[in-house]
């Protein structure tokens, strides 16, 4: 004899209401215990009551499998999140973790955080002290940029958010020509901007450059340049002259063969040493060649992918077409290519930008470097937790926007059914 | 009448093996050349070697005056001069049918774009798929995707007009729209040399049949004779098998 019928549509409105409330009690008990901390279940022996919860979320769960209810919301729970006791059990152990992990979590963040001062000493919770990124703010930013001369990177910045902001908004016709002056004109501009030395503006070198706006600025140079530097590459890996082929090979397998943070100290430190006697090439330069050659290399190996993904009949088509090579690539194989590897290539300009950090070896220091700096200075020690938390947290703005950029690039570029 | 295309001993290897052997050929222009013959037999390469897709290693190719070899100098040129049509359409798959139409034409030929928009709506409206001009590629049928591919090849006003088994990749009820096409295309006059198992079609328009097997041309015979008194032994039993 079954001394509990099986969960079914005939005894849903006994099984259904039981079972809900015992999920709503283990979820409560684990509130409880983590918001107030206070223990529901304090008169049952400790391990009884440690397990509670679960036992109780477990048989929860159960009773309310019916398959086929007719309870619409109760269909998608059970399918979703309670399709079998396995599943369930995971289901709780996640909302259990979620629950748990909250309060820390708002107390670090919020609660107990500090907002108000200027100094360590403003620092007496025990959650973060934000009072460290607000005083060191300016510098995050702009590094050892000179303040009264912040007003150059800034406009430069505005420069560039408002066409590009304005290049959504005009016709198809004028968009080509800012695409145009944002991709040859702008970069120049910008750079002389913040350089200054003429125009009455005083030099600043790229030394004292830092902070976020060292970020932005290596990371759009680097991805301006090393997309069609590993456009070429790829053609050129698949050329079917020997002497393009295996040179694109060479150098694709010797950068990608070394790691980063080797390419940029020889960039830096041994790059001069053989150079004649007088030449200078600055060091911000030379490291941003570094880190797009580099990049290109593998953008090159993204690129490949999308043309062997193509078949040859693309190829025939354009060819009997009467197109010659360079036409039949960037008017029928690259647009189609790229449209491919565009989460391969976001991948590749993702990685990009959080390697920018790297260029610390050679004492440029762009967002976390200036973390990293500030976070030694004897009046700020132990603050290294704040610093990295506020450097990921930008690092992760700046990535996620570029990942759903291309997200909607993909979308827009479908031409699927 | 001068011949427009003519081939003399022409022979292809790929690596050791040998898919053409001593091909001789000669098109005159408007004439209309269906070519067939079992499967492996070298039809597809022999056409492809017409606009160089594929190179001969040995022989002579002379289309509308111009020798094809190692000097691609002028290859680009013959290709705009011979438009081909493939198994797999081919159709670019990023543009629009439209799109499709006018980008040889204003790439290659360097037509200004509203000249190009309008030898292609031309072309499209032959073919009977104007109204499809802005959709893309995949939101076609086949049959329609062929017929687009054929005016795709029509807009750069070709001499000559190749066919790879242009109905093989087609569902069965499809073939028929595209055979209208290419009848259509016949019958203006066209020079056009067709690898195709459509034998009905083939008595509609050729001029000569040629039979292929092996990398060898078996047969070449006036469309009526070849069908009716073919004179080798392997073209009577292909016809039987076909047929």
């Amino acid at each position: 004899m079954n001394l509990i019928a099986k969960p079914s549509k005939n005894n849903i409105k006994t099984y259904v209401p039981i079972g809900l409330s015992l999920v709503s009690l283990s979820f409560l008990d684990v509130f409880v215990n983590a918001f107030f901390d206070y223990n529901l279940m304090i008169f049952l022996p400790s391990q009884l009551s440690y397990f509670l919860p679960l036992l109780l979320g477990f048989i929860g769960f159960y009773l309310i499998r019916i398959e086929l209810s007719g309870i619409h919301y109760l269909d998608i729970l059970n399918k979703n999140i309670n399709s079998n006791n396995f599943n369930a059990l995971l289901t709780l152990l996640t909302i259990f973790i979620i629950i748990k992990s909250i309060p820390p979590m708002l107390d670090w963040f919020i609660l107990e955080a500090n907002f108000i001062g200027n100094s360590k000493e403003d620092c007496t919770g025990n959650g973060a002290c934000w009072v460290f990124i607000k005083v060191w703010f300016n510098r995050f930013m702009y590094g050892l940029y000179p303040d009264a001369e912040q007003w150059r990177i800034n406009t430069a910045f505005l420069i560039l958010f408002v066409i590009v902001g304005a290049s959504f908004f005009v016709s198809e016709k004028l968009k080509k020509y800012f695409i145009l002056f944002l991709i040859f004109v702008f970069p120049f501009l910008g750079i002389k901007l913040i350089s200054g030395g003429s125009f009455g503006l005083e030099y600043v070198e790229s030394a004292a450059w830092g902070g976020l706006s060292l970020t932005f600025i290596i990371s759009a140079f680097a991805i301006l340049f090393c997309f069609p530097i590993g456009v070429i590459l790829a053609l050129g890996r698949r050329s079917s002259l020997p002497a393009i082929k295996y040179i694109s090979i060479g150098f694709i397998e010797l950068w990608r063969g070394v790691p980063l943070i080797t390419v940029l100290f020889m960039s830096a430190v041994m790059f001069p040493m053989f150079l004649p006697d007088g030449t200078f090439i600055d060091k911000l330069i030379r490291v941003l060649i570094a880190i797009t050659l580099f990049e290109a290399a593998y953008m090159a190996e993204v690129v490949r992918g999308g043309l062997q993904a193509l078949p040859k009949g693309q190829y025939e088509a354009a060819r009997s077409l009467g197109m010659g090579y360079w036409k039949m690539n960037f008017l029928i194989i690259l647009p189609q290519a790229l449209k491919l590897v565009i989460p391969g290539i976001a991948n590749t300009l993702l990685a990009l930008v959080k390697d920018t950090p790297l260029i610390f070896v050679v004492g440029l220091m762009e967002l976390a470097g200036m973390i990293g700096l500030a976070k030694t200075n004897p009046k700020w020690l132990g603050m290294a937790m704040e610093g990295y938390v506020f450097a990921g947290l930008v690092f992760w703005i700046i990535c996620y926007a570029m990942s759903r950029y291309s997200q909607n690039l993909e979308k827009k570029l479908s031409t699927e059914r | 009448m001068g011949k427009i295309i003519e081939l003399k001993k022409v022979n292809k290897w790929f690596d050791k093996f040998q898919v053409l052997k001593d091909i001789d050929l000669e098109v005159a222009p408007q004439e209309k050349i269906v070519i067939c013959g079992p499967s492996g037999s070298g039809k597809s390469t022999l056409i492809r070697c017409i606009n160089r897709l594929e190179e001969h290693q040995d022989g002579n190719i002379v289309v509308d005056g111009t020798e094809l070899s190692e000097s691609t100098k002028n290859i680009e040129k013959i290709r705009a001069e011979v438009g081909m049509v493939f198994q797999q359409f081919n159709l670019f798959p990023h543009l629009s049918i439209l799109d499709n139409c006018t980008l040889a034409p204003i790439w290659v030929k360097k037509l200004p774009k509203k000249q190009a928009e309008e030898i292609a709506m031309k072309n499209l409206t032959r073919v009977q798929i104007d109204d499809q001009a802005l959709k893309f590629p995949g939101q076609l049928s086949g049959g329609q995707q062929q017929r687009a591919a054929i005016a795709r090849a029509l807009c750069m006003e070709p001499k000559i007009m190749l066919f790879d088994e242009p109905t093989s990749a087609l569902d069965p009820e499809m073939i028929k729209e595209v055979l209208d096409v290419m009848v259509d295309l016949a019958k203006g006059g066209m020079t056009m040399i067709v690898v195709t198992h459509e034998m009905g079609f083939a008595k509609e328009v050729a001029d000569y049949m040629i039979f292929m097997d092996e990398g060898k041309i078996v047969e070449r015979a006036k469309t009526k004779e070849f069908f009716e008194s073919p004179k080798s032994e392997r073209t009577k039993l292909f016809l039987s098998q076909i047929l």
